[in-house]
């Protein structure tokens, strides 16, 4: 045990020291290896942001139930109740008079409002839904639709439903670019492996000769790929992390823009490691694949 | 410790290095295998440490048919024997220290644990004061020397060096000549392939005589016989 620790422990110092030996050759390999996994990181937080931001804007989950014009006291206390046992969310009554009043105090609208005979506007409910999918949005408009004095049903479902398929879209897109350059990665690696064995042929033969086995060989150029690949993801997680930090400034100012307050949201810990680990896992694979192929040749 | 039967060596190209060479070498003995250049001196080392395979014959190295050794099995067998090749094959990259140490990472061994042994195999070849010293800056003598250290480091039970003083003046010849004994005082068994006639002037040598892959003659010290086949029935057994 103490054995096998030592041995492993030799592989990752001798990796390390492979690795720091020539720095140029490493920063190059670590650059590229960051670039392509900071790419699809990229992707994936910023559509994360979107839809967070999106999310913060409210209008889109709004339905507007319009009544008749005849609707009477009790039609519209009726449809109240309804609204409150459907449990859909928070809704608020826009008595017609008040209606009226928000379109007089447009710009432009008073003279023509003044012009008009009388109020031809409808009273109305508007519903903030909670949590609610597009599919869930639109069965409950269906069904408000249906109620007694209910003339229109408005939902802004359309809009929804298209940032829906964009966003599966964006993600969709976002995960085929992460595979592709996953397996960049991976061939990035194993071509630097390559490289590492030309470069230890002397010793790779001679560690042969002298009784060392598949492992012993093997493990300094593993460490190495893994390693190689963990450095990679981290340099993506400081490029995304950086980038979010110049974006950030501009990002609040749209948001106050819009009326809204929202926060660029960085890599999390958990992105964090799983872009070292998967570095670290792909770089693994390309080197495992390339001590496979290249090491035949010893014997 | 070393038993040779009918082995035939043909290469790729269809040269045979060795054929129908058998003998015994047992365990605690001392051995030269002499023979002009060609004759097949590296290539019997090369089958000893399973480098090559035999085309035909058998060949049994510290208890094992390397016939029927498996691949796996083969750094196991070479850590048991301390190896000097012809050409040294010492790494230039690293100090003569870390020349040493090779054996003893391939074993696993811890790292302390690993440097003194590494010294004391340096000290015993007389290059404890050059263990910093990188290869290209030994002389051929020493670089010679340093071969032998990392052959011996890891203990081994048996010692095949392949002309250690090829190269070397006399003095340096004698030197490296007695390292070997001393090893073999201590009960290492040597085999040594070489064509210095000073080593051959030893006190009452094993000589193993080699001619065109041919065993041409077998003079053992003390008691073990000559082994059969050798001369009498070269080739019969193809
Ligand atoms: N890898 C090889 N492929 C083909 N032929 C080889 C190979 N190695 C050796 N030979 C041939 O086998 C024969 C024996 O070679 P070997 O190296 O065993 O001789 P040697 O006795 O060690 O010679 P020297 O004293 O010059 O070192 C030679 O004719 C050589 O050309
Ligand atoms: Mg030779």
């Amino acid at each position: 045990m103490s054995i096998w620790f030592g041995q492993h422990r030799a592989a990752l110092v001798d990796a390390v020291r492979r690795l720091a030996s020539s720095p140029l050759n490493s920063a190059l390999s670590l650059l590229v290896i960051g670039i392509a996994l900071a790419l699809p990181a990229a992707g994936w937080l910023a559509i994360d942001n979107l839809r967070a931001a999106v999310g913060n804007v409210a209008q889109i989950q709004q339905i507007s139930v319009f009544l008749t014009t005849d609707a009477s006291a009790r039609d519209i206390a009726d449809i109240e109740k309804r609204l409150r046992s459907s449990g859909i969310g928070r809704f608020r009554f826009v008595p017609r008079d008040e209606a009226l009043k928000h379109l007089q105090a447009r710009e432009g609208m008073a003279d023509l409002v003044a012009g008009l005979p009388r109020n031809p506007l409808p009273d109305a409910f508007v519903v903030d839904a909670e949590n609610a999918t597009p599919v869930a949005l639109e069965e409950a408009a269906r069904t408000f639709a249906d109620w007694p004095k209910v003339e229109h049903v408005q939902l802004d479902s359309a809009w929804v439903r298209r940032f829906d398929a964009f966003l599966r879209i964006a993600r969709l897109a976002v995960g085929l670019l992460g595979a592709l350059f996953a397996a960049g990665l991976a061939a990035i690696t194993f071509n630097t492996i390559r490289l590492q064995i030309l470069a230890h042929a002397a010793e790779i033969e001679v560690a042969r000769l002298i009784g060392a086995g598949d492992d012993f060989v093997r493990r300094p150029f593993q460490y190495y790929g893994a390693l190689q690949g963990m450095l990679g993801g981290l340099l993506a997680v400081g490029m995304v992390a950086g980038g979010g930090a110049l974006l950030a400034g501009p990002a609040g100012e749209l948001a106050t823009l819009y009326g809204g307050s929202f926060a660029l949201r960085g890599p999390s810990p958990l992105e964090i490691g799983a872009l070292a680990g998967g570095g670290a896992l792909l770089g693994w694979l390309g080197a495992q694949v390339s001590v496979a192929l290249h090491l035949r040749r010893f014997g | 410790m070393i038993t040779a039967s009918a082995v035939c060596k043909r290469y790729a190209e269809g040269r045979e290095a060795l054929k129908d060479v058998s003998f015994d070498i047992a365990d605690g003995d001392f051995a030269y295998i002499t023979g002009r250049s060609g004759a097949g001196k590296t290539t019997l080392f090369r089958l000893f440490a399973a480098i090559e395979r035999p085309s035909s014959g058998g060949i049994v190295v510290n208890g094992q048919n390397l016939a029927a050794l498996g691949r796996k099995a083969v750094p196991y067998l070479r850590r048991n024997i301390g190896l000097v090749f012809q050409d040294q094959k010492l790494l230039f990259d690293r100090n003569a220290l870390a020349n040493v140490l090779l054996p003893l990472s391939i074993v696993g061994l811890p790292a302390r644990e690993a440097e003194r042994r590494a010294l004391a195999a340096l000290d015993k070849v007389g290059l404890l004061d050059r263990a910093k010293a990188m290869p290209v800056a030994l002389s051929g003598g020493e670089q010679q020397r340093l071969a032998i250290a990392r052959a011996v480091v890891n203990r081994p039970s048996l010692l095949l060096a392949d002309e250690p003083t090829a190269n070397l003046d006399t003095d340096s010849a004698t030197d490296i000549l007695g390292i070997f004994r001393a090893f073999h005082q201590v009960g290492v068994t040597v085999v040594v392939a070489t064509h210095d006639p000073q080593a051959l002037a030893d006190v009452k040598p094993r000589v193993l005589r080699l001619d065109s892959g041919r065993l041409l003659s077998d003079s053992p010290l003390g008691a073990a016989p000559p082994s059969a086949g050798g001369l009498a029935t070269g080739g019969a057994a193809r």
